[in-house]
């Protein structure tokens, strides 16, 4: 109890917004762990970014463009039936509870997840710093889509590296990307998956360091990445915040959002950390279960801390401090490392840290469709598999906000194939 | 900074310099195919012609590294290879060999697990002389370089094409024993550089500093190293070495009693092309 009561009278005096420093730490995690080759080049586009940051006319042309291409705001919607259903649940069970829900529609947003803000953000960074070249990694495809999305937009020649094994189980995100315009190079390293693309990305990074631009796709990798990432997907929280003053007059109770590197829920979570009165719930993916080894993709509930790909961070790994692949039913959760905000965040006992399996994410899946005629992406199924445990617990003015990043559509083969639905 | 008491590698260089020659740096992979026919492979290194040896610690996620060195990272691995065995490696080999530095390159993170200030105790008591650490830059010093400096090791700092005349102040801050200049802008392996781009860039990194300046990324053949041994101090050799290791293996990755030998023949002859220069 002392230690909680302190934790929270430095938090009083310490606001949680302002980080990283000026090395890129939050706390132990972050930093700049990446090769020599690239420092020059990583140190180049903080003082970029810095720049832009505070240009007027930058953050113009990014709200126009989030605006009429992006498709923002995204609505925040009322998922009433669901409402209805977890009410139905806590009465089931005795309980009065039942939390009121709302979804952020960042599945609405043009290319469909919430990877397009970041995407826009980025890609005038990569042109205001003269880079003739954008690479990028990709798990479940959403942000290969969204980065072939701006770089047709913006006439700029595009590869991307995906896992071998996620190019086979997210076939349709890779046929967008082809009618986009990129080139999509296949990785078959180790288990073909996120961490495997990004190795790769890294290595062309190196190799083409003085045209190419590496556009990150989650708030990870050497700093400035996740902090730039986080301010790109700040939106989704700072639009959530508005929305709910003007349509219940007061700030959300409750935020949950999944989390692979965590991009859509630090977006969601920042504009809220110093609000005391908001709970914050961060969904990992527990695959088959955390219990399982090297069966899940939870890097902060089933990981310990370590450096890869430019950061210090939860990290899954065995004891001699080699990766582990994970595994998620979701190919955009399936990564081993998380964001190093995150992992800060965790450790301040700020957000709370959960997990949801393949099959509670499955589930969720079916309800949203069911119950809201929204087919989510496997991504937000893991965060609404959360919602589904707790709404029921929470009381009927409890505000819930959850943050729908993404779509299902490249998903419904995959899903039809696990639930044995012959098409 | 912490001053360091000369090393084996100090003297390594001076030697070298008065016999008028460039070092032969030799790489491979500690445990790579398996733990005893690399530690064949370490102690022939010697006599087969290696001046300096950089042992590579076996990581799964070897991001600038090549084909091959990736392969050879892999290979260890699946062989059950493990720091501590590494470390052994080091320890039998200094019962035979007193004088040939050995550098141990890799990784941060199976350093960082151990964890670093065990690691470096039990490194240097191994009889380790210097780390080249890659994802480690001079901007977490405090973390793992002056620490490693504490226990007498070198820390060795790469400078790439990329190192302006600025950064190149920061990464020599605190770099010690030789200067590593990564001749091309990649991975381990890859395309060779420019005989005459080396030189400049070679000439540049000695108007910054008096420590020795070894070269190394896409040098194969002895041809190369002969060019390159003219302008340098040292001559790295990595990713052919692990070819040679792996071009020897049975089908299903497993050492031939050729293993050993095709490593070492191939730096006989590197050798040898550096001492006629």
């Amino acid at each position: 109890m002392a230690s909680n009561t302190q934790k929270s009278s430095e938090a009083k005096l310490n606001t949680l917004m302002t980080g990283p420093d000026e090395r890129g730490h939050f706390g132990l995690y972050g930093g700049r762990f990446v090769a020599e080759t690239l420092m020059p080049l990583i140190l180049d586009l903080e003082t970029a970014y810095t720049t832009a940051k505070n240009d007027p006319a930058f953050q113009a042309e990014l709200t126009d463009l989030l605006n009429h291409y992006g498709g923002r705001p995204s609505p925040l919607y009322f998922a009433e039936r669901l409402t209805q259903h977890f009410r139905d649940v806590a009465k089931a069970q005795g309980g009065t509870g039942g939390a009121k829900i709302y979804f952020k529609r960042d599945e609405l947003n043009h290319t469909g997840s919430h990877k397009i803000n970041n995407c826009l953000g980025q890609i005038q960074l990569a042109r205001r710093m003269g880079k003739t070249r954008i690479i990028a990694e990709t798990g479940a495809g959403q942000h290969g889509v969204a980065v072939a999305t701006v770089c047709a937009r913006f006439g700029l020649p595009c590869e991307i590296y995906m896992g071998a094994t996620d190019v086979a189980r997210q076939s349709p995100n890779v046929a967008r990307m082809h009618m986009l315009g990129a080139k999509v190079n296949p990785v078959t390293a180790g288990a073909g998956t996120l961490k495997d693309a990004m190795n790769e990305a890294l290595r062309d990074w190196v190799t083409n360091v003085r045209d190419t631009y590496y556009l990150i796709g989650t708030a990870a990798g050497p700093h400035p990445y996740p902090a730039m990432v986080r301010d790109f997907q700040a939106i989704i929280g700072n639009e959530t915040r508005a929305q709910m003053l003007e349509r219940e007059g007061r700030l959300p109770d409750t935020l949950v959002a999944c989390i692979g590197g965590g991009s859509n829920a630090i977006g969601l979570f920042h504009p809220f950390l110093d609000d005391e009165g908001v709970a914050i719930y961060g969904v990992e993916a527990g695959g088959h279960g955390l219990d399982v080894e090297n069966g899940h993709a939870a890097s902060m509930n089933g990981g310990r801390p370590g450096v890869l790909h430019g950061n210090r961070t939860y990290l899954l790994q065995d004891g001699e401090g080699q990766i582990l692949e994970g595994h998620s039913i979701s190919a955009g959760l399936d990564y081993p490392g998380v964001g190093p905000e995150h992992s800060w965040l965790k450790d301040s006992g700020r957000v709370q840290y959960v997990s949801i399996t393949d099959k509670e994410a499955l589930d969720a899946f079916q309800l949203s469709a069911k119950l809201e005629g929204i087919i989510p992406a496997l991504e937000p199924s893991h965060a609404l598999g959360w919602v589904t445990k707790l709404a029921p617990t929470l009381p009927q003015d409890n505000l819930l906000v959850m943050n729908m990043c993404g779509r299902g559509d490249k998903d419904v083969f995959a899903v039809a194939g696990y639930l044995g639905i012959k098409l | 900074m912490t001053s360091l008491k000369e090393t084996r590698i100090d003297r390594r260089f001076a030697a070298l310099k008065k016999e008028g020659r460039a070092a032969l740096v030799c790489f491979i992979t500690a445990g790579d195919p398996d733990l005893e026919t690399s530690s064949a492979i370490l102690n022939g290194l010697p006599k087969a012609g290696a001046d300096i040896i950089e042992l590579g610690m076996p990581f799964s996620d070897p991001m600038a590294d090549g084909p091959a060195i990736q392969a050879s990272s892999l290979r260890a691995l699946k062989a059950g290879h493990t720091m501590r065995k590494t470390l052994d490696m080091v320890r039998a080999f200094r019962k035979t060999d007193a004088d040939t530095p050995i550098v141990l390159m890799g990784y941060y993170n199976p350093i960082y697990v151990y964890p670093n200030e065990t690691f470096l105790d039990d490194a240097a008591a191994a009889g380790v002389d210097g780390l080249i650490v890659v994802d480690v830059p001079p901007e977490a010093d405090d973390e793992l370089c002056l620490p490693a400096i504490g226990r007498g090791l070198n820390f060795i700092r790469l400078a790439t094409p990329t190192t302006d005349d600025k950064r190149l102040k920061t990464v020599l801050k605190n770099t010690s024993g030789f200067l590593y200049y990564v001749s091309i802008t990649g991975i381990t392996g890859a395309g060779s550089a420019n005989p005459e781009d080396v030189q400049l860039q070679v000439a540049r990194l000695k108007r910054a500093t008096t420590l020795p300046v070894a070269v190394g990324f896409g040098v194969k053949t002895p041809e190369q190293a002969r060019a390159i041994g003219e302008t340098a101090d040292g001559v790295v050799v990595g990713s052919a070495l692990v070819r040679a290791i792996e071009t020897s293996l049975t089908q299903d990755g497993r050492a031939t009693g050729n293993t050993a030998g095709a490593v070492l023949s191939l730096v006989e002859g590197l050798s040898a092309a550096l001492r006629t220069s």
